[in-house]
């Protein structure tokens, strides 16, 4: 069910949205910040709670709980980290709120270092968001300069100082440990957990590492209530609340991001937000949430004959029927990721796809364990082979066992994030791989464009 | 500041620059990364000299420095154009033509994605995913972004930088 809401994106068209001025006026900026810190800190975590906002960056674990695991440390201070190393492909969200709606991150800040007991947070940013960082940067001036941000926040003596930092180009500091290692200066690669960033994160200290929606999120749900927030989702029952950004791209007549109510189904997502497939030409296939989720077929059902699994509403009905939620995404063998659907139309290679695909998780291992860097350029190099038309049945037949070894062999979710799509493209095109090896097509007719 | 006997230093705005921070981190490591991109933003590049420097004022061993600097991408190990064209070529670019417009680019400039033109004014590379999917194709100028682009943009563009 679509039902569009603009928390996040109400400021987005507006002239000069991202200053303090029109956050106060449109959104009511900062009086979300100003009633926390007057409240307990227990009041705000149990708040946090009730808003059910499942993380944004892809693992969808309950934002209010992952706060509540902050405990106070006798001698070390605790930190809030923000990730905003949006860089998986097919993820275009977070971008726009640190362009459009800076204050919302500023605020949500506030209100998180609040929450864990910590008066620093650093937002992490990709290097390559230059206009990024600027407005958060600027974002914090403004703040500062009203007293909304420093040693006594709106009065109330709490400190809290919110940072820009920047990584310099690698994917893998999207994954939380990997980012607090290049947050104290070291290289991207990720550590081995536990201990949990909770008990031991950035610079030794108790950590909470949330995505940028996220936490930019907060204020607006906060001046709602939790719980009223929550209830916006049709899967407030499954704990998925609120709204979130949706992004769709790829072969779509009208790419974008929206923000929208938790429930929207991808069927909706393609044709009445993205506008339909361009060409007016059938869809192959989607990937959900960025390029670590699994792709669906456009022709694959939902089987859940029992009763008692939450996904039995919509058995044997399309998968683009399901809402998209944490739950009902991992329900179907796939996941929600980061919200934003990479469309694939009738008449692209899905073997050419997952070649692209390959080439980035070959490119952005971190080298740390062996099975993802190793297995990560043997599925590149194969793939590369097949489309060449040099592979053997063989050699296709090996890509499962290589991505399975992948599995569950390292020591962050990367190697996943590589073989899963591996794995998902394998199962459900399996006649297209065969093609190439059995010389029934080339890469000469293989194309990822639709002409129109 | 202490200047390295390597000789390298920063300009003086650049210096009050790494001291302010030094203030953001508990560790003078926190600062590594941020105080070598201030480095690169002056020289181009992330020479040996920096490398020393940055090891030397911020009590790091060298080779902690050096495996940062080879671990992330953005860090130039070598000089570079004076311009750096970055063209993403990750699947939603690649849905929308992102092929198209590096092979564009590599004729237009006659050299291969990873090189540089002779007269030095331009480095042609391919980026891995810039968060921008929803605006593809695109590509990354220094530090500006040009996105929905088509063959006469990127005319545009290229004819900015080479002129």
């Amino acid at each position: 069910m679509i039902k569009r809401v603009n928390y996040l994106s109400k400021v987005y068209g507006i002239k000069n949205g991202w200053t303090l001025d029109v956050y106060e006026r449109e959104v009511q900026g900062y009086q979300a910040a100003k009633k926390a810190l007057r409240m307990t800190q227990q009041q705000v975590v149990d708040e946090a709670k009730k808003m059910n906002i499942r993380g944004r960056g892809g693992a969808g674990f309950p934002m209010g709980i992952k706060w509540s695991f902050m405990k106070p440390h006798p001698t070390k201070p605790a930190y809030l980290v923000i990730n905003a190393d949006e860089g998986e492909p097919g993820t275009h969200k977070d971008r726009t709120i640190m362009e459009l709606n800076p204050h919302s991150v500023i605020e949500g800040c506030i209100i998180g270092c609040f929450g864990i007991g910590a008066h620093v947070a650093y937002v992490y940013v990709r290097d390559e968001l230059h206009l990024s960082k600027e407005r958060l940067w600027g974002a914090i001036k403004e703040a500062k300069a009203k007293g909304y941000l420093g040693k006594t926040p709106f009065g109330i003596d709490y400190p809290v100082e919110v940072y820009v930092h920047t990584g310099a180009g690698a994917y893998i500091c999207g994954e939380e440990t990997s980012l607090l290692n290049s947050l104290e200066g070291k290289r991207g690669e990720p550590r081995l957990k536990p201990p949990f960033p909770a008990q031991a994160g950035a610079f030794g200290c108790p950590t909470t590492v949330n995505n940028l929606e996220t936490i930019a999120m907060v204020p607006a749900a906060f001046l709602m209530g939790g719980d009223n927030y929550s209830q916006l989702s049709a899967l407030h029952h499954l704990r998925d609340g609120g709204s979130r950004l949706y992004g769709v791209n790829g072969h779509v007549k009208k790419p974008q991001v929206i923000e929208l109510c938790v429930g929207v189904t991808l069927r909706e997502l393609i044709y009445d937000i993205g506008g339909g497939i361009e060409g007016d030409r059938e869809l192959l296939g989607v990937i959900p949430g960025g390029s670590s989720t699994p792709i669906l077929r456009a022709d694959e059902k939902v089987n859940a004959p029992d009763e008692k699994s939450p996904l039995h509403p919509w058995h044997g009905k399309s998968v683009l029927d399901v809402p998209l939620g944490v739950d009902t995404m991992r329900g179907i063998g796939t996941m929600l990721g980061t919200c934003c659907a990479t469309v694939l139309a009738e008449g692209t290679c899905p073997v050419l796809a997952m070649e692209n695909l390959m080439q980035f998780y070959r490119h952005e291992s971190c080298g740390q364990c062996t099975p993802c860097r190793e297995g990560g350029a043997w599925l590149f190099r194969t793939v590369t082979k097949i489309l060449d038309g040099k592979a053997t049945m063989e050699e296709l037949d090996n890509l499962h066992d290589i991505a399975n070894n992948i599995m569950g062999n390292t020591i962050c979710a990367f190697g996943e994030g590589t073989a899963m799509p591996a794995l998902g493209f394998l199962q459900k095109f399996r006649k297209d791989f065969e093609a190439y090896v059995l010389g029934e097509r080339t890469r000469e007719d293989a194309t990822l464009l639709v002409n129109l | 500041m202490p200047h390295h006997p390597s000789g390298f230093a920063l300009s003086a705005d650049r210096e009050r620059a790494f001291r302010e921070i030094l203030t953001r981190y508990p560790t003078k490591m926190g600062a590594c990364i941020p105080v070598l991109h201030l480095c690169q933003e002056q020289e181009g590049w992330i020479s040996p000299e920096i490398i020393e420097y940055v090891s030397h004022t911020l009590d790091l061993p060298l080779s902690h420095v050096q495996g940062v600097v080879t671990f992330y991408t953005l860090f130039n190990q070598k000089p570079v154009g004076k311009h750096q064209v970055w063209v993403c070529r990750t699947l939603p670019c690649a849905l929308r033509g992102a092929g198209t417009v590096l092979q564009h680019c590599e004729k237009r400039l006659g050299i291969h994605a990873g090189e540089t033109t002779e007269d030095g004014k331009v480095t042609l590379r391919t980026a891995e995913c810039l968060a921008s999917c929803g605006t593809a194709p695109m590509m990354q100028v220094d530090k500006e972004y040009f996105e929905n682009l088509t063959l006469e943009k990127v005319d545009e563009i290229l004819d900015r930088l080479t002129r």
